[in-house]
């Protein structure tokens, strides 16, 4: 690991002028996935803007009209946990509450896990299905066009979030295959109906979480995991890996729908 | 308060300080003035290195020192030795040099470059990583399969077709007239997976040297300090023993792979005399992955002959063992002597031959894991059995029932070498059947098929041998140590007792398990007992723990001991009561005079020898301190029968296991909480290897799971409660009759999870499994099947 030059700002205002002073820096906020990058010399910011004193400002889980509201700093466990989240969109608590290990789920935060975009994170699918926005400090951001590629964002450099906002479906479900080894997922499925539409985010199959359009058609015609029985998911961007080829990962996107499906409430 | 008597499941004593963060491991410790070295490992497997440049790196901050193979070379220290001698059909095995450093040719991934010294780790990394390494890249044999292959690159000149050995063992013209008889024959080819390691706690080690006394001292990461020291007095370093003291403090789990003289040993203790300052190496998780010597690694072929009722005539087995690129210290025993013999099983089959072949691949080197050999013996002949049944269209537990070695046949001369003293194979099958419900399975069966889930039972009915060993035998087999162990009871003055032992514990339990059998002994409470380990300059000596030899060979030296003192001390007792030492009887702490009510206590006869105001002086020095060596007459041989009931999901292919039922006889029981913990663990691991682990090698001899991102170690998560069920024939040759319990779960329960696997998927057509048996393969092989169109039904 290289050196760097720690910040601490205070404020949301603080923390991006901070960043925009820096010729390579990185903002800080659970550190799971930018501490094992920096470990691995996978990456060498020379400064870190830490985000643990925007805590105050940047935790939160609230209700705006048919909207669930996250802070950008609040964690996996604070939404796993969280009576509001169980209450309007039980399924969100669910994918929290599946994400690594309790350690990461008390340090990980919304904010990270959405920013650093891991092909195999979970709240990816979750933004595309329940047609979230994701609000920066200078903008909002729809779900359909935040995620570009493999740990690559429509975020600019120096872009911090701020919060997450999720429409609540009037139901979904969340699924998730687990890679044995690292508990990412190598398949993970959201399926959320609002009236008469069905959004299908999907994560962890490809280099970059993607939304079904036929099994979204096919759901919105009928809400019945039988429905998407015949419908042939593509191999051909999947990830091809040893752990997982993609035509086991292609059948276990169909698997693991037809499951979110029956799971959804 | 349990009383400290043999057989209570007494609390660990050293449990407080490991869950409290109390523990002294290498890492924590910080001598005076310490340096930090680091190692450039190789990211290649095969090369020939044409130019190192340090002197980019020499000029960097806190540089202190960088060491090249030359300059090992130029201090004549010697290359790591192995410690078994093979001898095989044609001549005795090929062992290369396994030098500290590589001065020309690099051999596996990880294998050692150079050493930079330097005043804190991360500016030795650096250094190491400005080192400027060429080389011209080798064709690579990362295989057995590729190393055998016509004109495959010889990974070294003088094994010509990569070959290490080619031996065997048994009756081949007995074996052969058993298979001439058979009404049928079943033929099996099995691979057993390489696994890594992977101890919590990686391994480290600190070199340190006196230029006022000329001492050095090195703390390592060690299952046994006193055979580092012999290996590096003798082989490597050439330091005497009385100048070198090695210490082994807390050591957070070796399974095997820190028996092993490693590198890094010499090269810190070395290194610190050239720089004058302390040296202290810590390995990362990656170094662990390439360094640390893996386990297991063996593609077989098994085949049983069998009457038309089902006996066993003959088995016949052919090996191909992975030795890695270097022999390691056990590596050649654990593929034979550790191996073969094991292929007789629990069976009473007349005829067997084993032929196993070693091989050289660029690869990290194999050495004994968890079982060593054991399980590999075990995988192979209980799949074999298992084939076998449902060739024969018999039950699994009825082929076994049939061929199984009787209670009345022991001591039972088995057709490859080994005399097993007893056991009671049928009573630990009877117990796991109950304790899984066998005959509860198939409406199990039929519920869990209501659910779409596919559920299977599965067998292993093991024996392994322990007590490692009989120094004779070993050393007739090509053992070049002794491997007796000794033991040290020190009595203090005021009746409170230390003990020193040549074993050391590393996760065991021993400060527990010796201090009970003291405390049974003597008739005192366990916190009057203190056990020191792991340190050469308090230790006499001793071969230290592996092949579950603690308690079976350690601790009949401990009894050997404790009876001495005992001894000693009904001759002071006889003195100071007036009586004849024959009429002196020693119970429950208490020298009393037969039939009198006239006694002294253990302390008082401890006090009575370092205060010898009133003492048989001319006939008895003062003092109560013992010592024993044990060297064991044959092996032990716990045994027992493992069941595992799996419910797999077709959609995904996941395995979940869902009940697992044992039954293990490993002789007398000391703590019955520390057996059945050290039970726990080996199933962990042993169903960790037949579903989870797998040290996999691309043709390049990159290791491809070289992160716990991709090799998925076994958690408490994945299992469900084992049930753990005993069943104790006392070892007949050792005076505790314990037969060791640290590996047989490892060493039982893999065939059991494939069996069961195989027996779930057997309906759908699906007729081999090999380890691991992951969601990804299990699916595949599903697919495959119905493919096919091959069912039960269609056969
Ligand atoms: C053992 C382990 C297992 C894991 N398992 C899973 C799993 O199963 N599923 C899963 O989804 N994830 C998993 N993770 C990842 C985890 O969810 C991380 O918490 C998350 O990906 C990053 O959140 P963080 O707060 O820790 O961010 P950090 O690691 O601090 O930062 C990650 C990246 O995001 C940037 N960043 C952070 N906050 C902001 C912000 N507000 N605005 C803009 N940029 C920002 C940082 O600069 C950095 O580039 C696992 C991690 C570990 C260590």
């Amino acid at each position: 690991m290289e050196n760097f030059v720690f910040h601490t700002p205070k404020t949301v205002a603080d923390a991006v002028s901070t960043r925009k002073g820096t010729s390579g820096g990185k903002f800080l906020a659970g550190g799971q996935s930018l501490i094992p990058v920096l470990k691995l010399d996978l990456a060498q910011p020379t400064d870190l803007v830490s985000l643990a004193g925007l805590k105050k400002e940047l935790s939160y889980i609230k209700v705006e009209g048919d909207e669930l509201v996250i802070g950008a700093l609040t964690t996996h466990a604070d939404v796993a946990g969280s009576d509001v989240v169980k209450k309007i969109i039980p399924s969100l608590a669910v994918l929290a509450s599946g994400i690594g290990d309790a350690q990461v789920r008390n340090r990980g935060t919304i904010g990270g896990s959405v920013a650093h975009a891991d092909p195999a994170a979970d709240y990816p699918a979750a933004i595309l299905a329940l047609d979230a926005t994701i609000k920066t400090d200078r903008r909002t951001i729809k779900a359909d066009d935040f995620f570009k590629a493999m740990f690559e964002t429509a975020l600019e450099d120096g872009e911090l979030i701020t919060e997450v906002r999720f429409k609540k479906p009037e139901k979904a479900g969340y699924l998730k295959f687990n890679n044995p080894a690292s508990k990412y997922a190598i398949v993970g499925v959201y399926v959320a109906k609002y009236g008469p539409n069905v959004r299908v985010g999907v994560t962890g199959a490809a280099t970059v979480a993607f939304r079904l359009p036929d099994f979204e058609a096919a759901l919105a015609k009928s809400f019945d995991p039988k429905v998407l029985d015949g419908i042939k998911v593509s191999e051909e961007d999947l990830v091809n890996e040893r752990d997982a080829k993609a035509d086991y990962r292609a059948q276990m996107v169909t698997v693991f729908a037809k499951r979110a499906v029956e799971a959804a409430h | 308060m349990l009383e400290a008597k043999m057989g209570q499941p007494i609390r660990r004593k050293e449990d407080q300080r490991f869950l409290t963060g109390k523990g002294q491991y290498v890492d924590d410790l910080k001598r005076p003035n310490q340096t930090y070295a680091y190692i450039l490992r190789s990211q290649v497997a095969h090369a020939r290195i044409t130019g190192i440049d340090i002197s980019a790196a020499e000029q960097m901050p806190g540089v202190v020192a960088i060491f090249l193979g030359k300059d090992v070379e130029a201090d004549k220290i010697g290359t790591l030795p192995c410690g078994w001698l093979v001898t095989g059909k044609t001549g005795p095995m090929v062992e290369p040099p396994h030098p500290m450093l590589v001065t020309d040719t690099i051999r596996h991934v990880g294998d050692s470059i150079l050493m930079v010294v330097a005043d804190t780790k991360d500016q030795a990394k650096a250094a190491a990583q400005a080192c400027v390494v060429d080389y011209d890249m080798l064709p690579v044999v990362a295989s057995i399969a590729a190393a055998r292959a016509e004109g495959a690159p010889n990974v070294w000149e003088q094994a010509p077709g990569n070959l290490c050995y080619d031996w065997e063992i048994g009756d081949r013209a007995a074996t052969d007239a058993g298979f001439a008889k058979a009404h049928k024959i079943v033929t099996i080819e099995i691979t057993n997976n390489r696994l890594v390691p992977n101890a919590m706690e990686p391994r480290a080690a600190i070199g340190e040297y006196d230029s006022g006394t000329g001492d050095y001292t090195l703390w390592t990461t060690s299952q046994n300090p006193h055979l580092i020291r012999l290996l590096m007095a003798a082989f490597t370093l050439h330091v005497p023993e009385h100048k070198l003291r090695v210490v082994a403090p807390d050591v957070g789990g070796g399974f095997g792979s820190k028996i092993f003289h490693y590198a890094e040993e010499v090269l810190v203790t070395w290194a610190a005399q050239k720089v004058g300052r302390p040296v202290k190496w810590t390995c990362e998780r990656f170094e662990s992955f390439v360094t640390d010597a893996h386990g297991r690694d063996h593609v077989s072929t098994g085949r049983v002959a069998l009457s038309k009722e089902g006996d066993f005539l003959a088995m016949d087995f052919d090996t191909h063992a992975n030795m890695g690129a270097y022999l390691q210290l056990f590596a050649p025993s654990v593929a034979t002597y550790l191996y073969a013999p094991l292929l007789g099983g629990v069976y009473k089959t007349p005829a067997i031959h084993v032929n196993v072949k070693a091989y050289f691949t660029h690869t990290t080197p194999v050495d004994a894991y968890r079982g060593a050999g054991r399980p590999e013996a075990t995988y192979l002949l209980e799949r074999l059995v298992e084939k076998a049944a449902r060739e024969m269209n018999m039950d699994s537990i009825e082929i076994r029932r049939r061929n199984m070695i009787t209670t009345d046949m022991f001591p039972y001369q088995t057709p490859l070498a080994f005399q097993y003293d007893t056991g009671n194979f049928q009573a630990t099958l009877d117990m796991a059947l109950e304790a899984i419900d066998y005959k509860g399975f198939e409406a199990r069966r039929k519920e869990a098929l209501g659910r779409g889930k596919l559920r299977g039972l599965g067998f292993s009915t093991y024996v392994e041998a322990c007590g490692i060993a009989p120094s004779a035998v070993a050393g007739s087999l090509g053992a070049r140590a002794g491997l007796f162990e000794q033991a040290t009871v020190r009595v203090n003055p005021t009746g409170s007792v230390t003990l020193f032992t040549g074993t050391h514990s590393h996760g065991q339990g021993h400060e527990t398990t010796f201090a009970q059998i003291v405390a049974d002994q003597f008739g005192i409470p366990m916190e009057n007992i203190e056990h020191s380990h792991g340190d050469t300059a308090k230790t006499a000596f001793g071969m230290g723990s592996y092949g579950s030899r603690s308690l079976p060979v350690g601790g009949s030296a401990i009894i050997k001991a404790t009876a001495k003192v005992i001894e000693k001390g009904k001759k002071i007792a006889a003195h100071m009561l007036e009586a004849d030492v024959a009429d002196i009887e020693f119970k429950d702490g208490n020298f009393t005079v037969k039939g009198t009510d006239k006694a002294k206590a253990f302390g008082e006869i401890a006090f009575a020898a370092y205060v010898p105001h009133n003492y048989p002086l001319l006939t008895l020095e003062p003092g109560l301190e013992e010592q024993a060596y044990y060297d064991p007459l044959n092996f032990t041989f716990p045994g027992g029968t493992h069941i595992v009931e799996v419910e797999i999901d077709p959609e995904t292919g996941v395995v979940k296991v869902v009940d697992v039922a044992v039954a293990d006889d490993v002789g007398t029981i000391v703590n019955p909480m520390i057996v059945d913990g050290q039970i726990q663990g080996g199933l962990a691991q042993g169903i960790g290897q037949a579903l989870l682990e797998e040290a996999a090698y691309d043709e390049d001899g990159q290791l491809l799971t070289a992160s716990f991102m991709n090799y998925t170690m076994p958690r408490a998560g994945d299992f469900p409660f084992f049930k753990v069920g005993n069943h104790a024939t006392p070892c007949t040759h050792n005076p505790l009759g314990v037969k060791g319990v640290g590996e047989c779960g490892a060493i039982g329960v893999p065939p059991a999870v494939i069996n069961s696997v195989l027996d779930a998927l057997w309906s759908l057509g699906v007729r081999d499994m090999s380890m691991p048996a992951s969601p990804q393969k299990v699916w595949r092989a599903i697919q495959e099947a119905k493919a096919k169109g091959t069912s039960a039904d269609a056969e």
